[in-house]
């Protein structure tokens, strides 16, 4: 498996003399294609800033940001666009949709902003739409879609079109649980298929379903899972009374 | 885990052979508490001498079973009694945290992390059993849903004990006096008190 993401010694300041805020403290991280990889800690860790930084939406202040094995931080602002926009799917918590386009067009915008023929681009998208089990609401406006079927149409919107990294912020907190186990088996569909993935959460149910679990706490990756044991370790001992 | 209740709801769908029982018994919960055949019949004479069930001897020496009336109504008392959630368990991680607050050179953060890490490996192994696990096993589905919330409820725990912390001036929680062996009677007596004061 090859690394698709690397963030090398990188950190972030926000702010300057005695306003300074380390958001990001020297953090090293990479995940490779096939890798679900969850960025786990409380409100203010930093999680949300390393996944914008993954994303190439805001520069570190020191480090280097690698996708596909190629710094993004040297990059021009045009070249980072053309990655963002062909190598990374983002998937929010409040799904980003745009709410005067439908689900089939929401999907195919990525593809057709890259320069894919409208039809070809729509094509694909209901593709991606009909293997997301949503094929039938792809005529609709975000308004008319449930909140499941809105991330499901953000999930599809996030990798269709061979993208190779899958960047997700708290996918599942605006769901309720079986939406969001939905969500979460989808995520872990489209990396087992190929793409590498990052979601940041606070939430353990939510991380537990990545391969490795990196812990963050004031900027810094503190922790992260071994990996894990097959489930057959699990369930072996318990005996009724 | 009650095997008495679990054996009268199974004869409650109608009379059935010990061993069958026990397969029952064992598909339900997703084959997660094994139960053997010994431990059935203990308590299927139990139940019978308490008047919840009834059986017929058939072929010489199989015993068939069947719920009495008497049972059915033990099987619905216990339906709708909640379990014990009064008192507080005497709960080993708790007490690990409390005894390290205590302790010169411990680092409790760190000690919180080792702990939160495990119970997140632990959930991990769970979550990608049930991802394997298709829908149709609802025994085995219910059984990792309710290990994966207990996990959680420690990792929270976990986080709020930390947020705890963090909020106090530097190290105070050191030198506090940390009761080290948690007191049911007086958290009974706070909150009555409390209820006395509504």
């Amino acid at each position: 498996m090859s690394a698709v993401l690397e963030l090398r010694t990188v950190s972030k300041v926000y702010g300057e003399g005695s306003a300074q805020v380390h958001a990001l403290r020297e953090v090293d991280v990479t995940v490779s294609s096939g890798e679900l990889v969850a960025v786990m800690g409380p409100s203010g860790s930093g999680k949300s800033t390393l996944l914008t930084i993954a994303g190439s939406l805001e520069e570190p202040t020191a480090g280097e940001v690698l996708i596909g094995g190629n710094d993004i931080s040297r990059m021009s602002g045009n070249d980072r666009a053309r990655v963002r926009r062909r190598c990374i799917g983002f998937v929010f918590q409040d799904f980003n949709l745009l709410a005067g386009l439908t689900a089939l067009e929401n999907v195919a915008l990525p593809l057709e902003l890259d320069g894919l023929a409208t039809k070809d681009a729509r094509k694909a998208a209901l593709s991606m739409l009909d293997e997301l089990g949503l094929g039938e609401r792809a005529a609709h406006f975000p308004d008319d879609l449930s909140g499941g079927e809105r991330q499901r149409v953000a999930i599809a919107r996030a990798v269709v079109g061979d993208r190779k990294l899958l960047l997700a912020d708290e996918p599942t907190g605006a769901l309720d649980s079986v939406n969001g186990e939905m969500v979460m088996r989808m995520l872990r569909a489209a990396c087992k298929n190929g793409m590498a993935g990052v979601v940041v959460t606070h939430d353990a149910q939510l991380a537990s379903w990545a391969d490795r679990v990196v812990f963050i706490r004031d900027g810094r990756i503190v922790d992260q899972t071994r990996t894990p044991d097959g489930p057959e370790t699990l369930l072996s001992t318990g005996s009724p009374s | 885990m009650s095997v008495r209740h679990a054996l009268l709801a199974l004869l409650a769908e109608g009379p059935k052979y010990g061993l069958r029982l026990r397969q029952e018994f064992q598909a339900q919960t997703g084959e997660v508490w094994p139960l053997n055949v010994g431990q059935v019949y203990t308590t299927l004479h139990r139940l019978e001498k308490e008047g919840n069930v009834e059986s017929d001897e058939v072929d010489g020496t199989q015993k068939r079973f069947r719920i009495t009336a008497e049972g059915s109504r033990e099987l619905q008392r216990w339906l709708h009694t909640p379990p014990d959630t009064d008192a507080p368990p005497r709960d080993e991680l708790v007490i690990k945290v409390q005894v390290a607050l205590r302790m010169p050179g411990v680092d409790v953060m760190e000690l919180l992390q080792v702990h939160r890490r495990h119970m997140v490996e632990a959930m991990q192994r769970y979550t990608h059993l049930k991802a394997e696990t298709p829908p149709g096993e609802v025994g085995l589905g219910l059984v990792i849903d309710a290990q994966l919330f207990r996990l959680e409820g420690i990792v929270r725990w976990l986080d709020a004990a930390e947020a705890r912390l963090r909020h106090l001036p530097d190290q105070s929680w050191a030198a506090s006096d940390v009761d080290l062996a948690p007191d049911t009677g007086s958290l009974r007596q706070r909150a009555n008190a409390l209820g006395g004061n509504r």
